[in-house]
């Protein structure tokens, strides 16, 4: 029993697709991920690859008119997709919370930053305001903010980049909920910032055991927080494997590719790897074959499956099509 | 927010000297001076001389200046050459007139434009926003006078339900008589005016909501649980109501010079209708009186609306 229900979320192929110009195109294809209690899943990919939309699609915020999503998203036998908007608002906020990119931009700036983490309060709890007002300061402290009695009355523009991330993260967290999505947190953070809000992630996480989603493109980020990773590309899972595993026997030429065009500072004098061309946009994804083959050209046709599926090649390690069995970078071809 | 509004006043000081000396200005290069028209063209030279040097015509224009600045702080405006009364009192009673027409006009101005932009906004794209940017472009284009004109054929004259011209009737007795004469007299140019200023606020209000629709805030109070209708009211509106309140001074001074077209229209007693007469009548006192008085409120608008917008937007308030 104990083992079941630490099972939070449990994504089963999940489409989500948008409308361009009339037509639905698939933006998360097919996508099976699972998160526990305890867990930090990471989601790894370049721009445009899918990682925010399943975050969207999560938690039901996209325009409803335009995107159509199928497929199941359980969370305690409660399927997500297609949820009516009044339930889910019940849901939002209270048992999922949600971190956002951009700090400055994800706060109202015309409310005190006080007001809108105790607003998450009044639509999730039967607190008071005074007992909202006192939840919202053991939470600033929680944060790590300095003076929260003071932080409370403050507008978004009076607060540096690094505290309004932490008032994000304590509007994500007000009601200790069981799933904190964090979609890019650290982006638009200095360096020395970024590694304060991952620990603080980290310490929240250990404290309420809950579930975390970390959406990134940083693999630093990932190695320091992750115990999961997905890597996608292109709208699909690409790999799938726990950390470890991941950064020391990635098999997927893309993982490949995207570990080793990360700068090593130990190793000043070789050039950086750049993988060759750009993914592909929405509209002229290819939606047969290998959607990575194109930027490894080197590479022969052959070794490509015609349908690339996901498998499992060791217990919880799982890689889309075969071509890994013949991948080698390009450099090493022509030496 | 106090400091900002102190500030913000302080700042309309030199405002207020610099239009002062704009509108003297303009005064001294107007042509012809008091005598014109006030005395028998016969009269000897040395007299009118006589009279300039006690009048002070012949001091040098900084002490001119000075005196009539000092005047104009004891209310004392001059006399109008046409009608021989002090301007001041001239222009008070139209004043008044003109001050609840653009006060009812900028209310019904709001009370129109506001849902409108709302229900734009909200359903962008859909009939409602479509019918509203028909709406929109007709009373954009249309010019002023001719849709005055045309509403007081149709209100006025055919059907006959508001009357067509002054302030007040007549015949109206006691307190409350005059006030709802003066009601009923203000509310056809009132509704007109209100109508074809409603354009900008429209246009803004829909942009705003469009705009802030989309943003990441937004995003954040739906993650939060908010319901959608609280979201629109409490998040988007809010923000979307800013720039209209940095419009109001612009609104305040179309009232003003939209007040000339209205109150010629409907011959109301206004400070409009009195600035064109005096044109007409080259009564050059009142003139310069009426431009420095529209200067002043032009700025008090503009200072109204940052006030205003100092109280609901803390990113511009002084620290």
């Amino acid at each position: 029993m104990e083992k079941q229900s630490d099972l939070l979320l449990d994504i089963e192929h999940l489409h989500t697709a948008y409308r361009l110009q009339g037509k639905f195109y698939d933006a998360a294809d097919d996508v099976n991920l699972t998160l526990k209690r305890d867990e930090i899943l990471a989601i790894v990919g370049e721009s445009g690859c899918g990682k925010s939309t399943i975050a969207s699609s999560i938690i039901g915020l996209y325009d409803h008119k335009n995107t159509r999503v199928t497929g199941d998203i359980l969370y305690n036998e409660l399927n997500l997709v297609g949820l009516n908007e009044s339930l889910f608002n019940q849901i939002r906020g209270n048992k999922i919370g949600m971190i956002f990119q951009d700090p400055l931009a994800s706060l109202n700036p015309l409310m005190r930053v006080g007001d809108q983490v105790a607003e998450t309060l009044y639509y999730h709890t039967d607190m008071n305001e005074k007992q909202r007002h006192d939840r919202v300061i053991e939470l600033f402290n929680q944060v790590g903010m300095p003076r929260p009695e003071e932080m409370f009355n403050m507008y978004p523009h009076e607060l540096s980049g690094g505290l309004r991330q932490r008032v994000v993260i304590a509007i994500a967290i007000a009601c200790k909920p069981e799933i904190i999505i964090a979609d890019e947190p650290t982006t638009a953070l200095d360096v020395t910032i970024q590694a304060q809000i991952l620990d603080l992630l980290e310490d929240i996480q250990k404290e309420t055991h809950s579930g975390i989603i970390m959406i990134t493109h940083d693999l630093g980020v990932v190695a320091e927080t992750a115990d999961q990773v997905a890597v996608m590309y292109a709208g699909q899972i690409v790999e799938k494997s726990d950390v470890k595993t991941v950064f020391e026997h990635p098999l997927h030429p893309y993982t490949r590719s995207l570990l080793n065009s990360m700068p090593q500072s130990d190793d000043e004098t070789e050039d950086l790897h750049v993988i060759q061309g750009t993914v592909p946009s929405l509209k002229n994804m290819p939606r047969e074959g290998d959607r990575f083959a194109a930027r490894i050209p080197w590479i022969p046709a052959s070794a490509h499956e015609e349908e690339p599926k996901i498998h499992e090649v060791e217990p919880g390690h799982f890689v889309r099509c075969t071509c890994w069995q013949d991948f080698h970078f390009e450099q090493e071809s022509s030496k | 927010m106090w400091k900002t509004v102190l500030r913000r006043i302080l700042i309309m000081i030199p405002q207020l000297l610099i239009l002062s000396l704009l509108v003297f200005v303009l005064a001294k290069m107007m042509p012809g001076d008091p005598f014109t028209g006030m005395i028998n063209p016969n009269s000897d030279p040395k007299t009118i001389a006589r009279l300039k040097q006690e009048m002070g015509l012949n001091d040098a224009p900084w002490v001119q200046y000075c005196r009539w600045l000092g005047n104009l702080m004891h209310g004392d405006l001059g006399q109008s050459y046409i009608q021989k009364v002090p301007v001041a009192s001239l222009i008070w009673d139209r004043a008044v007139n003109t001050f609840w027409l653009s006060l009812m006009s900028v209310i019904l101005t709001y009370l129109i434009a506001i849902p409108m932009g709302i229900s734009a906004g909200r359903h962008q794209d859909g009939w409602q926003d479509q019918s509203i940017q028909v709406f929109n472009y007709i009373t954009f284009a249309i010019p002023a006078f001719v849709f005055y004109i045309l509403g007081l054929w149709l209100f006025g004259f055919t059907l006959g339900w508001f009357p067509i011209s002054g302030s007040v009737s007549d015949t109206a007795t006691g307190f409350w008589g005059i006030f709802f004469s003066r009601i009923y007299h203000l509310i056809l140019p009132a509704i007109l005016s209100a109508i074809i200023g409603t354009t900008a606020t429209v246009q803004y209000l829909r942009t705003g909501i469009v705009d802030n629709k989309v943003e990441d805030y937004v995003r954040t109070a739906r993650s939060k649980g908010v319901p959608d209708r609280v979201v629109f009211n409490k998040h988007i509106l809010r923000n979307s109501l800013l720039p209209i309140a940095a419009f109001l001074g612009n609104t305040i001074t179309g009232l003003l010079s939209g007040s000339m077209i209205i109150e010629q229209v409907f011959s109301y007693p206004g400070m409009g209708k009195l600035f064109l007469d005096s044109i007409g009548q080259r009564d050059y006192s009142t003139l310069t009186a009426l431009i420095l008085l529209f200067g002043i409120l032009t700025l008090v608008g503009n200072l109204l609306s940052d006030i205003i917008m100092s109280i609901i937007d803390p990113r511009i308030r002084v620290q």
